[in-house]
């Protein structure tokens, strides 16, 4: 069972993620949560300090923060993306795309059904900042090269 | 008619597989149903009173003779031998095991078909005018631009797991055909002063229990940041809708809470962002869609009159066909409302003949439309009396396009978990009253919309006279609505007074409709007759 999947070469960030409350009091602090009420622009000035910033999912239904990461990733952030919480196996490939590099779920997923999630789609329909070239950009290539 | 290319035809394999994969972990106790929930319902299965429903999409309600032909093999395959078309140009299938539904799905997949967010929090299917293409009154197709919107909104990451559902409608005339502004965000293709393509937007409509009509938050997007602007306004709502209170999840609520203003603000900053990410599909795309729907080969010098010798045919010429944009052809309705009849339902025999009839007479395509009809939406005058024939032989030449008995309703009790009444048998009851007065041709167009509950399912709100089912005390109650309208003057009907029961509502109808025949003037039709003389003339006939 998974309990962290990673997708980043670097060490992971040992200390814990403060809150968004705290981290606006102290304000050195590396590592950050937020909680879906939470608004990822507050973090903008304080990217390159952050080297992880864990999002929470305290229920897979509530998707605000798919939007925390792409804007977190849109205004550049390159630090560890981490989604936590009640994440599920089905969600992987759409994290993924929005910017997620490691995964905490609360109820640990097999790596074999993590394997077949991240590889279930051929292509993709959308940009999203994720480097994947999406279909209607393949598309055109193929016509430019004949 | 677009086809889909071997990305396409992956992506909707794919997503069978996927479904297969959630299936069997389902049923191997792997996922729980609570857990599987979300995963059937983007995929468009509930669990209804009886057996499972699956809702297949039928992007912008238009369909290939190959396509029905294949709903047709489903309905017997995997049904009891009957489809439901709905107001949102889809089709239900009603009786659905969960074993069989990833087989249905790669069943589909073959004809291009697919049940993609056809439920759940998420876009759905996107609707439009079942017109596009045909009719002379708009300025350009709007189903590219529609298309265009599918692939972006399919699997889009960002929207999985919206507040709630939401629901997208592209038209390009002044004549609304598809309720657009009662949708989450209702598109208007436009043309500006330069002569340029664009779309006005309008954001937060939506019926349910608190139905609104979208304003207009920007006049013109032009064509290519349409993708980028649509992502902007579901942003700010993916971030800010409510999602404590389901009943309060619709972007209507946030649109309606923030104002108009501060909710456009919002989004214009949020799209000022987004242009500089690169998100757009370049036009060349919209280009690679829109030849696909470019004009059948029309033929020209053709007769522009068809005979009329037969008073059957005659009626239903008159009735169920409407002008086409290019000479010597017809748009023709076929209405899924015969007196007494379910609406919206279609056997298998009616479904395969409907296919041939598009193979045949309209150049391979048919259309469903949100008033639960199939349009044949290019054929020849000269072939009109020939489709009249067999449609007649087959139960479906009902001539009451737009009339009392072309009733919109939910499914109702009869099937909805969520129903306070049913629905299917008071349509039954008013188009049986209505043919058997003979009064149904003379009251002319009257949109009459049923739903079995609060939700709205059958357009209440938007009926010229609406019905909608409440629980009281434990007994099935009909309240009546007067003076809705889904058209360019899009209104919400307003309840005449205490409930009745099933033939007490029947009765009502009827005496709304005497009203408005009593006191109608030249050209007026019921609606007319009704904002003109206000509610309290019907309300004292129908109470005393
Ligand atoms: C039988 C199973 C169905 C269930 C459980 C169901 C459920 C619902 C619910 C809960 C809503 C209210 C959503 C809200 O206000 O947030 C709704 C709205 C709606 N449904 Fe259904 N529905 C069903 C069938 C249908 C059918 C058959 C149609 C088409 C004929 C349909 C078309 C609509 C439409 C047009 C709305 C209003 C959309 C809006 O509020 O903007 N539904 N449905
Ligand atoms: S309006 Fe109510 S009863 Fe009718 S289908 Fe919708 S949820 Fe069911």
């Amino acid at each position: 069972m998974v309990e962290l999947l990673r997708f980043r070469e670097d060490e992971p960030v040992a200390d814990p993620a403060v809150t968004v409350d705290a981290f606006s009091d102290q304000s050195n602090a590396s590592a950050v949560r937020l909680e879906p009420g939470d608004d990822a622009r507050d973090l903008l000035p304080f990217l390159d300090q952050l080297r992880l910033v864990e999002i929470n999912f305290p229920s897979f239904g509530d998707g605000r923060g798919y939007s925390a990461a792409r804007i977190l990733r849109e205004a550049g952030f390159d630090g560890e993306l981490r989604a936590v919480g009640d994440v599920l196996v089905d969600q992987l490939s759409h994290m993924r795309r929005c910017g997620f590099d490691s995964f905490a779920p609360e109820k640990p997923f097999s790596p074999a059904d993590a394997q077949a999630a991240l590889s279930r789609w051929p292509q993709v329909y959308q940009a999203t900042g994720d480097g994947r070239r999406p279909i209607w950009a393949l598309r055109h290539d193929a016509q430019s090269n004949g | 008619m677009y086809r889909y290319d071997h990305y396409d035809q992956a992506m909707v394999d794919s997503r069978v597989e996927e479904f297969r994969d959630q299936t069997r972990r389902r049923l191997e106790g792997k996922l729980s149903e609570d857990q599987f929930k979300p995963l059937r319902l983007q995929n468009g299965l509930y669990l209804q009173l009886h057996a499972y429903m699956l809702r297949v999409a039928i992007p912008y309600g238009t369909l290939s003779g190959a396509q029905m032909h294949a709903l047709a093999d489903i309905a017997g395959k995997y049904d009891r031998g009957y489809g439901h078309f709905t107001t949102r140009q889809n089709i239900q299938y009603n009786w659905i095991k969960l074993e069989e539904a990833p087989d249905l799905l790669a069943d589909l997949a073959r004809v291009e078909m697919h049940a993609i967010q056809t439920s759940g929090n998420c876009i759905r299917n996107i609707s439009s005018d079942q017109y596009a293409g045909a009719i002379a009154d708009e300025i350009i197709d709007p189903r590219p631009y529609a298309e265009l919107l599918r692939q972006w909104s399919s699997f889009h990451p960002e929207f999985l797991a919206l507040p709630r559902k939401f629901k997208i409608a592209v038209i390009a005339s002044q004549t609304d055909r598809a309720a657009m502004k009662l949708h989450d965000i209702g598109i208007r293709m436009v043309r500006n002063d330069a002569g340029e393509i664009g779309a006005a937007f309008y954001v937060g409509g939506g019926m349910g229990r608190t139905p609104m009509i979208a304003p207009c938050i920007r006049e013109f997007v032009p064509v290519d940041q349409l993708i980028t602007y649509s992502e902007a306004c579901l942003r700010v709502y993916n971030r800010y809708g409510r999602r404590d209170n389901k009943y309060k999840a619709r972007i209507k609520i946030l649109v309606h809470e923030l104002g108009r203003e501060e909710y456009t603000r919002q989004v214009e900053e949020e799209f000022a962002h987004l242009l500089t990410q690169g998100i757009e599909p370049p036009l060349a795309e919209l280009e690679r869609i829109a030849t696909f729907f470019a004009d059948p080969p029309f033929e020209t010098g053709l007769a522009d009159d068809a005979v009329r010798s037969d008073p059957g045919f005659a009626l239903w010429l008159d009735r169920n066909t409407l002008p086409h944009k290019q000479p010597g052809y017809a748009i023709a309705v076929i209405s899924l409302k015969p007196v007494g009849g379910i609406p919206g339902d279609a056997s298998v025999e009616q479904m395969h003949l409907m296919a041939d009839l598009a193979m045949r007479y309209s150049f391979d395509e048919c259309r469903v439309t949100h008033a639960q009809n199939i349009v044949l939406p290019h054929v020849r005058k000269a072939d009109l009396f020939a489709i009249w024939q067999q449609l007649e032989a087959a139960g479906l030449g009902a001539a009451n396009l737009d009339t009392v008995e072309d009733i919109i309703a939910c499914p109702g009790l009869d099937y909805c978990s969520l129903a306070n009444a049913r629905s299917i048998p008071v349509a039954q009851k008013i188009s049986r009253r209505f043919a058997d007065t003979g009064k149904t041709a003379e009251l002319g167009e009257l949109k009459l919309k049923i739903s079995g509950c609060i939700n709205a399912c059958g357009h209440h709100h938007a009926g010229h006279i609406g019905i909608l089912g409440v629980d009281r005390k434990g007994t099935e109650n009909y309240q009546l609505l007067l003076g809705g309208s889904e058209g360019d003057d899009t209104s919400l009907g307003k309840i005449t007074g205490p409930g009745f029961d099933e033939d007490g509502i029947v009765d009502a109808v009827e005496r709304a409709t005497d009203v408005y025949l009593a006191r109608r003037r030249e050209g007026e039709r019921f609606l007319d007759t009704y904002r003109r003389v206000g509610i309290d003339a019907f309300k004292e006939a129908i109470y005393g």
